[in-house]
C-alpha cells in the first residue's frame, strides 16, 4: 500500500528524526519504490512456516552470578561511559531540563 | 629483493620469522604506502605509530624467541570496530569524533596476535552501502580503471570499500571486514581480492558498531586465499560477550588446505542464471565450474527456489534491526548532540538524529520504523522472517546433494561513481548474490577469477554449509590456483 506525506511524517517523528517538507516529499516517492517492491514477498505461500528466530542454533547463555567477573563489561568505569558525553556533568548525563 | 609492501601476510610472517626483514621495515613500508595514496581516501584516520610500536615489539618478540602467529604484519582495520583512543566512526558524522575507550574483541584478537594498525579503514556510513558513496569522510576510490583510457573513478565496492581499496593498492596486506549482506564479498569481488565471511557467530560482534545484528558478521579481506584463512584464525573464537557468539573450537584452516577437490560435489544453483545479465559474468561462472572439475569435484545443478525473494526480505530485516540498533544514538550518551536554541528532549533527539546521519541511513532507519510499526508488523516484518525460514531450509535441502555451492559474487564489475546514486533500488540489486548467504547465516567467500572486457576484476563466491569454512576455502584455493589471477591496477594515485 502507498504511503502519503502525512504517513512520511508520522513515521520520522517516530524514529526521532526531523524532516523539512522537501525531505518528506522526496522520500514520499523513495520509500513508495521501496515498498512496492518489497510486497512482492507476499506471493510467497509461507502456510505452516515459522519465522526465523535464530539463523544459526544456538543456546542462550547466563553468565556466572559474579560481580565484575568481566572488568571490561563490569562497574566502576563511570568515567569511562561518561567519557564521550556531550555533556557530562557531576557524573551524570547532561540533558535539557524536562520538568518544568 | 621483492617490494615489502608487494608481500602477502604469509610471506612476510615467514619471512619475518626467517630473519630476512625487520618488523619495523615492513610497517615503515607500508606507512609510506598510506601516506601516499591520499587519492585514494581509503583511511578516515591513520595510526603509523601504532603499526610501528607493534613492530618493534615483534622484533623483540623475535630476538626473545617469543613470536606470536602474526607478529610483523601490519593491516588496516574497518572503522566500524571500536579501538581503544583511536577515534571510531562507522563513517559516519553522528559518531565523528567518538573516541572509545575499550576494545572489539576482534581487533583485541589480532593486537594479541602481534599485529600492528595503520589504519582506520572508511566504509559506507554505518555499513549500510554498496559503492561506498554514503561515508560521510568522502568516497573511497578504487585503485582500478577501465582499460578505455579514460579515468573515471570506479567504486571499490561497499561497505567494505575502504579495506578492498587499500589492499588492492598494497596500502596493506590484510585488513577486516564486515559483511551484513554482501559487504566483504561483493568489494573483493570488485577489486580483485578474496574475503571470506565466516559462519554466522564465528567472530565476536562485541565491539563492532550493530547494524543487523542477526547479519552482522566480522571476517577477513586479504590478496588470496591462505591469507584469508591465516586473519580469519586469529579473528574468529568464542566471546561470552556477544550472546550469539559460537562457543566452538576454532580450526587450524591454514594447516588443513587442500585444493584437491576428489569427492567433492559442486552445486550450481540454477536461479542465479538471471536473464540479462553481463555475459563475462557468465562466462566466468562456466570458467569456474570448469575450473572446480579440474580440481576433481562432481558437478550438479541444484535449486534455490526462492532465491529471488532473498533481497526484498533483506530490505526490511535488515532496516527493521537497523532502526532499532540505532535507536541509541540520541545526542545523550556519545556522538553528536544538536541542541536548537531553547529546544526540549524530544526536539533535541530529532535535531541530533537528522544532522548526524546521511541520507541512506534515514531511508533506511525510516523503513524498518515502518515495517515494525503497529498495524504492519505481521505483513512486513513476520512476513520476511518466514520467507528467511523458507531461503535457509532451500540451502540445507541443496546441501544434502553438494558440499560447497559456486556462484558469481556480484552481478557486475565495479560501476562508476555515481551511476546508482540516484536510484537506491538499482543499488540494492548489486547484492542480489550475496544476501541469501547472509540470511542463512553461512559461510561464504569471493575470490577472484577473471578480468571482464573492461579490464576490470570479477569474483566468483563459493557458498559452504554451517560451520564448513574449510571447505569454502579450500574451493576457493582450487580456483586461485587455476584462474592465476595476478592482474593488479596500474598506479595512478
Amino acid at each position: 500500500m502507498a504511503i502519503d506525506q502525512a504517513t512520511v511524517r508520522k513515521i520520522a517523528s517516530l524514529a526521532r528524526i526531523a524532516i523539512s517538507d522537501a525531505e518528506a516529499a522526496a522520500m514520499e516517492g523513495e520509500l513508495n519504490g521501496i515498498l512496492g517492491w518489497v510486497e512482492q514477498l507476499g506471493e510467497v505461500d509461507v502456510t505452516g512456516v515459522e519465522p526465523m528466530t535464530a539463523v544459526i542454533p544456538n543456546t542462550l547463555r547466563l553468565r556466572d552470578d559474579i560481580v565484575d567477573a568481566d572488568p571490561l563489561t563490569g562497574g566502576n568505569r563511570r568515567d569511562d561511559v561518561l567519557a564521550n558525553a556531550p555533556a557530562a556533568m557531576h557524573g551524570f548525563f547532561g540533558v535539557p531540563k524536562v520538568i518544568e | 629483493m621483492t617490494e615489502l609492501t608487494n608481500l602477502t601476510v604469509a610471506q612476510i610472517r615467514d619471512g619475518h620469522r626467517a630473519g630476512d626483514f625487520s618488523a619495523v621495515e615492513v610497517a615503515e613500508a607500508f606507512n609510506a604506502n598510506v601516506a601516499g595514496a591520499k587519492a585514494l581516501n581509503a583511511f578516515i584516520v591513520e595510526t603509523p605509530d601504532h603499526a610501528i610500536e607493534a613492530a618493534k615489539a615483534a622484533d623483540a618478540d623475535r630476538a626473545a624467541g617469543t613470536l606470536k602467529p602474526l607478529s610483523g604484519v601490519p593491516i588496516g582495520m574497518k572503522d566500524l570496530f571500536a579501538t581503544n583512543g583511536v577515534q571510531t566512526t562507522a563513517a559516519s558524522h553522528m559518531l565523528e569524533g567518538f573516541v572509545p575507550r575499550y576494545e572489539s574483541t576482534v581487533s583485541q584478537k589480532l593486537w594479541d596476535a602481534g599485529c600492528g594498525m595503520l589504519g582506520k579503514l572508511n566504509l559506507d556510513q554505518f555499513a549500510m552501502g554498496s559503492s561506498n558513496e554514503t561515508s560521510y569522510f568522502g568516497n573511497v576510490i578504487s585503485p582500478w580503471r577501465r582499460k578505455d583510457g579514460g579515468n573515471a573513478a570506479l567504486a571499490p565496492g561497499g561497505s567494505s570499500g575502504g579495506s578492498s581499496s587499500a589492499i588492492a593498492a598494497r596500502l596493506c596486506p590484510a585488513a577486516t571486514g564486515t559483511d551484513t549482506g554482501g559487504s566483504i564479498r561483493q568489494p573483493a569481488a570488485f577489486t580483485g581480492i578474496s574475503g571470506i565471511k565466516p559462519t554466522y557467530g564465528r567472530c565476536s560482534r562485541w565491539g563492532i558498531v550493530a547494524f543487523a545484528s542477526s547479519l552482522d558478521q566480522a571476517g577477513p579481506m586479504a590478496r588470496d586465499v591462505r591469507d584469508c584463512a591465516i586473519m580469519l584464525e586469529n579473528m574468529a573464537g568464542f566471546d561470552p560477550k556477544d550472546a550469539t557468539s559460537l562457543d566452538m573450537a576454532v580450526p587450524n584452516w591454514e594447516a588443513a588446505l587442500s585444493s584437491d577437490l576428489k569427492g567433492k560435489t559442486v552445486g550450481i544453483p540454477k536461479e542465479y542464471r538471471l536473464e540479462g545479465i553481463d555475459p563475462d559474468i557468465d562466462a566466468m561462472w562456466d570458467a569456474g565450474i570448469a575450473m572446480l572439475k579440474d580440481a576433481g569435484a562432481d558437478v550438479v545443478e541444484i535449486s534455490l527456489p526462492h532465491t529471488k525473494y532473498a533481497l526484498p526480505a533483506y530490505y526490511i530485516i535488515a532496516p527493521a534491526e537497523a532502526s532499532s540498533n540505532l535507536a541509541r544514538y540520541d545526542g545523550v550518551r556519545y556522538g553528536l548532540r544538536d541542541l536548537p536554541q531553547g529546544a526540549g528532549l524530544q526536539d533535541m533527539y530529532a535535531a541530533t538524529r537528522a544532522d548526524g546521519f546521511g541520507p541512506e541511513v534515514k531511508r533506511r532507519i525510516m523503513i524498518g520504523t515502518y515495517v515494525l510499526s503497529a498495524g504492519f508488523y505481521d505483513a512486513y516484518y513476520t512476513q520476511a522472517q518466514k520467507v528467511r525460514t523458507l531461503i535457509s531450509r532451500d540451502f540445507t535441502a541443496a546441501f544434502e546433494t553438494c558440499d560447497v555451492i559456486l556462484a558469481p559474487t556480484a552481478p557486475s564489475a565495479a560501476f562508476g561513481l555515481g551511476e546508482k546514486m540516484a536510484d537506491p533500488l538499482a543499488m540494492y540489486l548489486n547484492d542480489v548474490f550475496a544476501v541469501p548467504a547472509s540470511l542463512a547465516g553461512l559461510p561464504a567467500m569471493s575470490v577472484p577469477a577473471a578480468l571482464n572486457r573492461e579490464g576490470l576484476p570479477l569474483g566468483l563466491q563459493i557458498i559452504g554449509k554451517a560451520f564448513d569454512e574449510q571447505g569454502v576455502l579450500n574451493a576457493g584455493l582450487a580456483i586461485e590456483e587455476r584462474a592465476g589471477f595476478t592482474a593488479r591496477a596500474e598506479k595512478w594515485w
